[in-house]
């Protein structure tokens, strides 16, 4: 469970977020908004990437601002640039990365490896250097990092952006398939069509909160 | 050190070595080699300032030290790093270490001029007072006549003086990355 | 990933510890210029070469060592005949040569790894006074991650120079190389940051 109470961020001169307050439980959640309405900044509060000016959050009663730690165990976060995501130079040591931050024992580390690899079809990519990879693996190999941790919450920011139709495919149904919540935002309203509740951000306040369809029907409104 | 200062410095590492990829340009007449490796340092020091700067080119040089082909023309190893130009390379670590440290006492009045006279002070005489000093002793030879053979060198190095003090300043406008108190 | 310039092999320096090459390049560097004279400097040089088809190199790999410092060598020996005198001359270059041969060599015979080894292991006293061991791997290998991807947003940044007609400005290329770079620096450290490292 995710609450927001009363949450604002403020930057140098810029209001970011101004009293939010929700309750989030549901499995699959999407966050729409143009750019600069605040949702990359909703998000980044979710494991204290980002720290809020006031209020609070609470994730599983746990403040990332305070056990940030103990959060980011928890929830994963996935970027819109894989290339920026992935910190090692051969896919196999790119996952072991968290693990290894965790201190789990080395037998563990290369089950979830093999696990996660087998997984995603890059079995065969284990020791290849990371940055050869196709934009799509790359992306799934950004997943396959975050999944490794067990995480229970997954943030997914724009991980469609930067793909074409095949792996951008490759990757939704990659996200459709896992059991834990998921939080995607994105501009690709397909992506988030399915999802059970969704939220449209505008000048750093939610003003929709609702079941995809009606949601993005407003937005398409609100863009037009 | 923060997670942040550790990407910097890796970047600015990661940079010199694709600074050396670029193929070395031949000046005229003296027809000595310019590579643009030797920017690495100096733009390291100039943009993360002394303690970064001077740790990112250490990392390079860990690396070339490890045996990776870092260097311009695809060397590295310990061959070149204990040979002739040996003084050069660790005074590469130390010259980014000065021109940071430069670049941050004037940072809050920082322009043209003495970004540039930081750079020179830190990529020229700073470096060739080691590499020189270096190159006299396993040569057998006074510390001034090392000078003078390092000579022709020279224009190449004011181009690069000129180069890393206009990418300092452009990347002090867009992306200041040395504290305003420093 | 980039491959480092060992060469497989099977020889005793091969298989020597990578910690103990290094020392003994320390002390071969260190005994030659205590050695005042150019024959027994001559002789340890003999035995540096000797040593490279000993390790199974042949003479273009032994070649390719020299190379880059020769023409250096010529003018300081040519230096010291008119300084000095010939003897002086073959003293600095046998000298010279001795280091950069061995020191070559000991790359030559070592895998990066066993060489990234045995700094983790030299690192570990250094742990009190704020080298943490840990960070150090890291930045090590994010450097080799960050290579291709410099690599190719400065090939992205040059073509499109390149069509504003600035192919030939290094500082066109040079600044937002930079800029671009540092802003993936901070995504990176997000994400670092996000999969709980601190």
């Amino acid at each position: 469970m995710i609450r927001f109470e009363n949450v604002s961020v403020q930057f140098d001169a810029r209001r970011a977020l101004e009293g939010i307050d929700i309750t989030l439980g549901e499995k699959r959640i999407g966050i729409i908004g143009a750019n600069g309405s605040g949702k990359s900044t909703f998000v980044r509060l979710l494991n204290g990437l980002q720290t809020a000016t006031g209020g609070r959050v609470l994730v599983d009663d746990l403040d990332p601002a305070k056990d940030g730690r103990k959060v980011r165990r928890h929830v994963g976060f996935v970027f819109q640039n894989p290339d920026n995501q992935i910190v090692y130079p051969v896919v196999e040591e790119d996952l072991a990365f968290g693990l290894k931050a965790l201190k789990l024992p080395k037998d563990e580390i290369n089950r979830r490896i093999d696990e996660i690899l087998a997984r995603y079809d890059l079995s065969a990519f284990k020791t290849h250097p990371s940055h050869l990879l196709s934009g799509g693996q790359k992306q799934l190999l950004a997943i396959s990092g975050v999944l490794v941790m067990e995480p229970r919450y997954i943030v997914l920011d724009e991980p469609t952006t930067l793909l074409d139709l095949r792996n951008r495919n490759r990757v939704e149904r990659a996200i459709a398939d896992l059991d834990q919540t998921v939080i995607t935002v994105s501009h690709d309203l397909d992506l988030i069509a399915g999802y059970d509740r969704v939220l449209v951000f505008e000048n750093g306040k939610i003003v929709v909160d609702d079941i995809p369809a009606k949601a993005i029907a407003i937005y398409r409104e609100m863009m037009a | 050190m923060k997670t942040k200062d550790i990407v910097y410095i890796a970047l600015f590492a990661a940079l010199t070595a694709v600074l050396g990829l670029f193929p070395p340009i031949t000046l005229p007449i003296t027809g000595v080699p310019v590579t643009a490796q030797s920017l690495g340092p100096m733009l390291a020091g100039a943009i993360l300032g002394a303690r970064r700067g001077g740790l990112s080119i250490v990392l390079f040089l860990v690396l070339v030290a490890l045996g990776l082909p870092l260097l311009s023309g695809g060397r590295g190893g310990f061959g070149v790093m204990i040979g002739v130009t040996g003084g050069f390379m660790f005074g590469w670590a130390i010259s980014a270490f000065v021109i940071g440290l430069l670049i941050e006492k004037f940072w809050n009045s920082l322009n043209v001029v003495n970004a540039a006279l930081s750079i020179a002070f830190g990529g020229i005489v700073v470096l060739y007072a080691l590499g020189n000093a270096w190159v006299a002793v396993v040569a057998e030879i006074s510390y001034w006549q090392a000078t003078v053979g390092a000579a022709p060198f020279l224009i190449g190095d004011v181009i690069k003086v000129a180069i890393a003090t206009a990418a300092c300043l452009a990347v002090r406008r867009s992306y200041p990355l040395i504290s305003k108190s420093a | 990933m980039i491959a480092g310039l060992y060469i497989k092999g099977n020889s005793a320096l091969h298989r020597a510890q990578a910690g103990a090459k290094i020392l003994a390049m320390v002390a071969l560097g260190t005994g030659v210029f205590l050695i005042p004279d150019w024959p027994v400097v001559g002789l340890v040089l003999i035995s540096v070469i000797a040593l490279y088809r000993v390790c199974g190199f042949g003479w273009p790999v032994l070649a390719a060592q020299i190379k880059p410092v020769a023409w250096l060598l010529a003018i300081f020996f040519a230096v010291q005949l008119w300084l000095n005198d010939w003897q002086a001359g073959l003293l600095v270059i046998t000298r010279i040569a001795a280091i950069v041969m061995f020191a070559s060599l000991v790359t030559l015979t070592t895998k990066t790894s066993d060489m990234l080894a045995s700094l983790e292991r030299a690192m570990r006293p250094l742990k009190p006074v704020g080298v943490n061991p840990e960070k150090v791997s890291l930045a090590i290998s994010m450097v080799l991650r960050f290579i291709p991807v410099i690599a190719t947003v400065a090939s992205e940044i040059r073509d499109a120079q390149r069509a504003r007609g600035l192919d030939r400005s290094i500082l066109a290329m040079i600044v937002p190389l930079i800029i671009r770079t540092l802003k993936m620096a901070d995504d990176v450290a997000d994400a670092i940051e996000a999969r709980s490292f601190d």
